[in-house]
């Protein structure tokens, strides 16, 4: 496996504070390999957007980074610690290193400026030397890149469709060839061809420009397809992750299997549809032990009391890990 | 006198407080009382509700009658001084509320049952009908209000209570109306109400029932905006001396103490106490309406406790964009010292 | 351009409705108003000026309804706006053109830099949410709900006064020749400085308020966040993103409020006594000089309009969304 480019650890992230605190994200360690595209899944409410937008401190009011670590890895030089960054340090970091495709394509562009506008001011906040012919010459390779024409750039937002709206902001989240892109749900909002048009642009562009995506989906048959490394998560916690193939093969948690019969396989053996019954946890009244354990169908004797460590499940399985006590490896989380 | 801008208008299309009608929304209405503005304002105005019922009898003077005691200071006697004549200011205010509490409510109710009528019909029922009566409703929307009611009323010998209030209510319908058309536009096309139609109920049940109640908001925003409105029409036509003088409210003390050069002869408490009743009785029912825009754009909520204290130190104000980092688990090993961000003219310099 | 056109003819048809209205109004008097008239006018009045007001309240009834209609018509298309009875025979066209430059400077002028200003704060509060500045909202709440001709009552009571720099009435130095030369202006801005004072903070506290509701809403747009992630510096994201976008409601807010602010202003010129349309409507009522009364209310009505009709063209420039669809 490649070196890491960007490693979260033991990251918290709360939405309020003191004794109101609801803690949206707890302990989570994940590891974004140069390259690779890792996939986050889950269930909306499990955290996995809040978990994005708190890694690159975008999270709005009122949320607070409680405890952990966001460390990214430049291609040459010291790591740096994100979470510890100044503003203004932060403000050069971000999208030069870490860029961001958000969830709605419709709201992500501003509706009064140009497209041109708003791939050029980014190259010019960060590329303040460049002239601006030269700016201009790269966002017309970049439309270029996504397969849109280049008089689009004189296009507003209200005139371009929502897939072609999307395909602009992914060509502004290369603008600076960043080494890491997290993408937010980028297709949720599209059709379901379009949606096969862009994933299959996007992993094109990933081959020839070498950065490594963290995508976020709560739709685990696209991860499947998509991505190298899948982690899922549940009530704010990771609990499983593995690379793609082995966890459609073989899930070792009971949600992940639950997610996995939640959508219909298009190849191979058929299987039967079941879903997971109940829903997602309230995170304010979190359920003691495994948050999974009052729906899943295999809960026993520890489940309800402790709460099982994200650990490797046994020697026969390198590069997995989950959280669950069917698996004796698992420990339980100190308190 | 100008009207806010309702933040009411831009957020309701997209948005969840309203969207569903639910037992949850439901218990929610209740708790816009526990909004500190709109409790405050609900406070104030049931103040100014009781002094419109108790102000007459607990008057210490008739408001008319003169006394030997002219233009003086306030004092134990005249709390708020005396006028030319010698009446008591301070009975004339308490007197002069009833007048303005009728008139301000029942121009906000005129207003606001005409605004219901004409918005709701015209945004439900779409087509010809719609676009006559938005037509109108911008036409009273343009036409300067103030000027026209002042003619209206200057028109109409001896101008009573209830004239004023059905002229300003009559002429100030429209902005509420405009601002449930469009309330009424989107709530129609919101899946619960095509499925009432769909199962083919008439047309009023589905207004009166899945619509209306989801305005409830709106209207009653509008009708605060209505009466602040009327309120300060009715005492600049008071004060400019169009409506009756015979009756007392506050607009007709600020008549007679600018008839008379108050200001010149230095008589400062005869337009001070009017003038403040009436700013913060404004000021009451703009608290009414932040509390409501506020219940129905979360966002405008403040968000608590605004500042917080980070990891590094600095007390900092949570803002969007730069989420606070608050802490470091001691379990981590102890951080790195400060690593250099690449810069992107160092990365430039690679490609 | 479509959508220009059609405010065009929307405004075209609120003219002709709102010179309709002022048609109709003295026909609904009932009784007989002249009659009236002439009693408190105890025979100062002439037969002239008599005769012209039983036209105007149509009670020279040999006419139909709709002939007096035509006439009115024909009339206004002549600029004759009918006499003035106060001070007949002055055409009311001539005292209201004296009266507008007044207006137009002091409400015009004052108008739009409350708005500006208090769009500019507006801004800065909503951006900077949870500053101190919060702790000042109360405060312009309480200023917008004070009427400004009390505020300006306020003022005079506490600055103007004998010896003081600003004057208490007037629009210039009484003796003063109105012309366009030094002396002559800077009376006139030295007598319009309290007024213009009084009508900015009365009106920009509105501004400043729903400037600063709308900075929130928009601050939690997504493309707030994405000028964000992409490391834009802070004056871009708040100007270019947030407030650019947040202007349009208020843009369109103002269009929509200017008839509100425009009638509140004209009291303010009543507590000056500055010789504006406002303070010659006030000495109109307290004559019952009805063809006066009319004839403002028609020259204010136009003014706004063709105000909105401007504040329509900003909207079109500023928003891209309306340029295409219309």
């Amino acid at each position: 496996m490649s070196e890491p480019v960007l490693e979260i650890r033991k990251l918290c992230v709360d939405y309020g504070l003191g004794d109101e605190a609801v803690h949206a994200v707890r302990d989570v360690d994940l590891t974004l390999h140069r390259g690779e595209v890792l996939g986050l899944a889950g269930e909306s409410g499990s955290g996995k957007s809040t978990l994005a937008y708190g890694l690159t401190r975008l999270l709005p009011p009122p949320g607070v980074i409680s405890g952990g670590e966001v460390i990214y890895h430049p291609v040459d030089g010291p790591p740096v610690d994100v979470l510890s960054l100044s503003p203004a340090r932060l403000r050069d970091f971000r999208w030069a290193e870490t860029s961001i495709v958000f969830q709605g394509a419709m709201n992500s562009l501003n509706p009064v400026h140009k497209v041109s506008t708003q791939l050029l001011d980014v190259i010019r906040a960060h590329e303040p030397g460049t002239t601006r012919a030269a700016r201009l010459a790269r966002a017309r390779d970049l439309l270029r890149l996504v397969g849109i024409a280049a008089d689009r750039l004189d296009s507003y937002p209200h005139q371009l469709s929502g897939g072609m709206r999307q395909r602009v902001m992914i060509a502004m989240a290369l603008a600076l060839e960043p080494q890491v892109v997290i993408m937010d749900e980028p297709t949720t909002a599209l059709d379901v061809v379009m949606q096969r048009q862009i994933l299959g642009q996007l992993a094109e562009l990933r081959e020839r420009l070498g950065f490594a995506v963290l995508f976020i989906t709560h739709d685990l048959s696209l991860l499947v397809e998509f991505s190298d490394r899948i982690a899922i998560m549940y009530g704010g916690r990771i609990v499983e992750e593995a690379p793609a193939g082995e966890l459609y093969r073989r899930a070792l948690h009971p949600y992940t299997d639950g997610l996995l019969h939640s959508f219909p396989a298009l190849r191979g053996p058929r299987r039967e549809l079941t879903g997971i019954p109940g829903s997602p946890p309230d995170l304010r009244a979190m359920p003691t032990g495994c948050a999974f354990h009052p729906r899943c169908p295999r809960a026993f004797t520890p489940c309800d009391a402790e709460l099982p460590l994200l650990g490797p499940p046994g020697d026969d399985d390198p590069g997995r890990a989950v959280a669950c006590w069917l698996h004796p490896a698992a420990a339980a989380v100190p308190r | 006198m100008s009207i806010p801008t309702s933040s009411i208008e831009q957020v309701i299309p997209k948005q969840g407080a309203m969207a569903q009608p639910s037992a949850a929304a439901r218990r929610r209405r209740w708790r816009f009382v526990a909004n500190g503005k709109a409790a405050t304002g609900l406070a104030l105005v049931a103040g100014y509700l009781l002094l419109a019922v108790i102000g007459p009898w607990i008057a210490p003077y008739e408001p008319d009658a003169r006394s030997n005691e002219l233009l003086q200071p306030p004092s134990a006697q005249h709390w708020f001084g005396t006028t030319h004549l010698g009446q008591d200011v301070f009975s004339q205010i308490l007197v002069g509320a009833r007048g303005v509490m009728l008139v301000g409510l029942t121009a906000g109710v005129v207003a606001t049952v005409l605004s219901v009528l004409v918005g709701v019909t015209a945004g439900y029922l779409g087509g010809l009908s719609d676009d006559t009566l938005s037509a109108l409703s911008n036409v009273f929307l343009v036409i300067p209000a103030l000027p026209l009611i002042i003619i209206v009323t200057s028109t109409i010998t001896d101008a009573g209570d209830l004239v004023v209030a059905l002229v300003i209510g009559l002429t100030s319908w429209a902005w509420g109306a405009r601002v449930l058309r469009a309330q009424t536009l989107s709530l129609r096309r919101r899946d619960y109400v095509e499925a009432a139609r769909a199962t083919g109920e008439s047309t009023w049940r589905i207004i009166g029932f899945e619509i209306l109640p989801n305005l409830t908001a709106v209207i009653a925003s509008g009708f605060v905006g209505t009466v602040i409105f009327a309120v300060m029409s009715e005492i600049t036509l008071a004060f400019i001396g169009i409506s009756s003088v015979s009756s007392w409210n506050w607009g007709t003390i600020l008549f007679w103490a600018q008839s008379q050069q108050a200001l010149a002869q230095g008589a400062w408490w005869w337009f001070v106490p009017a003038g403040l009743a009436i700013a913060l009785l404004g000021t009451a029912l703009a608290l009414i309406n932040f509390g409501i825009d506020e219940f129905v754009s979360p966002r405008l909520r403040s968000a608590g406790r605004a500042r917080v204290r980070t990891a590094d130190g600095h007390v900092v104000r949570m803002r969007v964009g730069f989420t606070p980092v608050l802490a470091r688990p001691a379990t981590l090993p102890p951080p790195r010292p400060r690593p250099e961000v690449v810069t992107p003219q160092r990365k430039e310099a690679d490609r | 351009m479509t959508y220009l056109l059609r405010r065009l003819a929307f405004y075209l048809f609120t003219a002709w409705a709102a010179l309709t209205i002022n048609f109709f109004i003295p026909r609904m008097i009932p009784g007989d108003p002249v009659k009236s008239l002439i009693s408190r006018y105890q025979g100062q009045l002439s037969t002239d000026a008599i005769k012209s007001l039983y036209v105007l309240f149509g009670l020279d009834s040999h006419d139909s309804i709709w002939d007096q209609y035509v006439d009115y018509w024909k009339q206004l298309f002549h600029g004759d706006l009918g006499l003035s009875f106060t001070a007949f025979p002055a055409p009311v066209s001539d005292m209201i053109g004296d009266a507008l430059p007044w207006t137009l400077a002091l409400v015009g002028i004052t108008t739009l830099v409350s708005f500006a200003l208090g769009t500019g704060l507006g801004v800065l509060a909503g951006w900077r949410r949870g500053s101190w500045m919060d702790g000042l909202l109360p405060a312009t709440t309480f200023l917008s709900s004070v009427p400004y001709f009390w505020l300006g009552l306020v003022a005079i009571a506490v600055l103007a006064g004998p010896g003081s720099f600003f004057p208490s009435s007037g629009g210039y130095e009484p003796g003063l020749v109105p012309a366009l030369d030094t002396i002559f202006l800077g009376s006139a801005v030295q007598h319009s400085l309290l007024p213009a004072a009084t009508i900015l903070i009365s009106s920009m506290s509105g501004w400043i308020l729903s400037m600063r509701n709308m900075m929130v809403t928009v601050a939690a747009e997504d493309y707030i966040t994405v000028a964000h992630a992409k490391g834009l510096p802070e004056r871009r994201v708040a100007l270019n993103y947030a407030a650019r976008n947040a202007l349009l409601p208020n843009v369109a807010g103002f269009a929509l409020s200017l008839g509100f602010i425009v009638g509140g202003t004209l009291l303010v010129e009543i507590v000056f006594s500055y010789p504006g349309l406002g303070f010659l409507l006030f000495r109109a009522v307290g004559a019952k000089d009805y063809p006066l009364m009319q004839g403002i209310f028609l020259v204010i009505t136009f003014s706004v309009l063709v105000a909105n009709l401007l504040a329509d063209v900003a909207y079109l420039l500023l928003d891209p969304r309306t340029r295409k669809e219309g």
